[in-house]
């Protein structure tokens, strides 16, 4: 799961330095914005079939790797 | 008497917060006192335009009906999307049937608040069908509307977010802290308000004589500041009022002046109106463009997702021509940084670096001015 997780940040971000530090702000980074949370979140939803609505989650919530690897666990 | 003001207001809030830190200080749960306060003043606000007061009176409950009898069909059905679209329609049919008599000169079902409060109870209608609220209860949802402080105009706070300071016991040394910062923001709202846009609204109107280019520039950024300051200042005293009501308030600026490029600028200006409608109205756009494959590649899906999101914010300020205008002027903005941004190299290889930010910073300023102007309604003026 945290493969394919990586996988869809890496595409998203356009950036392989998504996979060096799952630690790292990736707003702060502006790796990820609006536009690319959204596509996140649908792609959470086709990969894993768990949907998770914009408005449910804070920025704060899941802004690195690991934080989104965590969401998706909770709810799966 | 108007919400934050005039005297009068202020007089009866100070008296109406004097039970409400007594209340804080025994620790005692604030909720019920809140929520007459909040009946009093609207009451008190209303009480020379009876009509509205009515119409306000009979939104409200009826809206609570509508959400509670959504709640029971999302329960009952699941996740059905024309049930979900039907009440979405029912929320808002108020707001735009009042939008729509504004374009005949009329206020059909036009009472203070109509606009704030559509938003609130729409994110409700919302989160239901995404199956984050469970559970409606009345007389929380009354306060959680009626919540006078930011009931005519924001900020726009978020039913579940209302909720958990709705339900909160503070302790005293928590509940001191925010009637510190809650007076520290209060004050510092009438000094925007009542100092700062009072100064700039009168360079503004001495501005508006001149015809010449400089005074309309002058014009646009007197008017810019002067609605900064005006707005920044209430949402500062309501948010302060709300911190003395125990309830966390989100705050609606974020120094937009500093703002280093458009997208910038509107996660820092009118903040709790742009992020709901990026919670909303963008991300879901956006969620469903890319689903059902709407467009060829997804920057353009962002481009057109901008463009509607600013165009929807523009005709909520009212269906005006200047309104429309601006919303289509920022969405282009913003879809135009978005292609740009992702597109340019010079912009990655530069955006780090100070030079750029302070040239991005200007130009930024000076587009966010620009569309202060059509805003004002002052630019199609002068186009005619």
């Amino acid at each position: 799961m945290e493969e394919k997780v990586l996988d869809i940040l890496e595409r998203i971000c356009e950036d392989d330095v998504v996979r060096e530090d799952l630690d790292m702000d990736l707003f702060e980074e502006d790796l990820l914005d609006s536009l690319g949370f959204a596509e996140l979140l649908v792609d959470i939803e086709e990969e894993f079939g768990i949907i998770i609505p914009p408005s449910e989650v804070e920025r704060s919530d899941m802004n690195t790797a690991n934080k989104i690897i965590a969401a998706i666990r909770i709810r799966s | 008497m108007t919400f934050f003001g005039d005297f009068t207001f202020f007089g009866w809030l100070l008296l109406g917060l004097i039970p409400a830190v007594i209340l804080g200080i025994l620790e005692k749960p604030l909720r019920y006192y809140t929520l007459f306060l909040s009946a009093a003043l609207v009451t008190a606000v209303l009480k020379d335009t009876p009509i509205q007061l009515f119409y306000l009176s009979l939104f409200v409950l009826a809206e609570i009906a509508v959400v509670k009898l959504y709640l029971h069909l999302r329960t009952a059905y699941g996740r059905k999307s024309w049930i979900y679209h039907l009440f979405v329609l029912l929320t808002i049919l108020p707001l735009v049937g009042n939008k729509i008599s504004g374009l005949f000169q009329l206020s059909w079902f036009g009472f203070l608040g109509i606009s704030y409060l559509t938003f609130r109870i729409v994110q409700m209608i919302i989160e239901i069908y995404d199956g984050v609220i469970h559970e409606v209860s009345f007389v929380e949802t009354l306060s959680f509307l009626l919540f006078f402080p930011s009931v005519s105009s924001g900020p726009i706070d978020r039913s579940r977010r209302y909720h958990d300071d709705y339900i909160k016991v503070w302790s005293r040394s928590e509940y001191l802290n925010l009637v510190g910062d809650g007076l520290m923001k209060i004050l510092l709202g009438m000094v925007y308000k009542f100092i700062l846009a009072g100064a700039f609204g009168k360079w503004m109107d001495s501005a508006a004589y001149g015809t010449a280019w400089y005074a309309n520039i002058g014009y646009a950024y007197c008017y810019g500041l002067n609605m900064f300051f005006d707005f920044a200042g209430y949402s500062l005293m309501a948010v302060g009022t709300g911190y003395m009501l125990g309830v966390c308030v989100p705050d609606n600026f974020r120094y937009p002046f500093i703002s280093k490029d458009i997208k910038d600028f509107w996660d820092r200006w009118h903040i709790t109106l742009s992020h709901w409608f990026r919670d909303f109205i963008f991300s879901r756009f956006m969620m469903t463009s890319i689903k059902k494959k709407w467009f060829k590649t997804r920057l353009t899906g962002a481009a057109v997702g901008f463009l509607v999101n600013m165009l929807v914010m523009g005709c909520w300020h009212g269906l005006t021509l200047s309104y429309i205008l601006y919303g289509l002027y920022h969405g282009t903005l913003l879809a135009g940084t978005e292609i740009y941004q992702k597109k340019s190299k010079f912009y990655k290889k530069h955006k780090k670096k100070l030079w750029y930010q302070i040239i991005s910073w200007f130009i930024t300023m000076q587009a966010v001015m620009f569309g202060f102007y059509i805003f004002s309604g002052r630019f199609l003026l002068m186009l005619q």
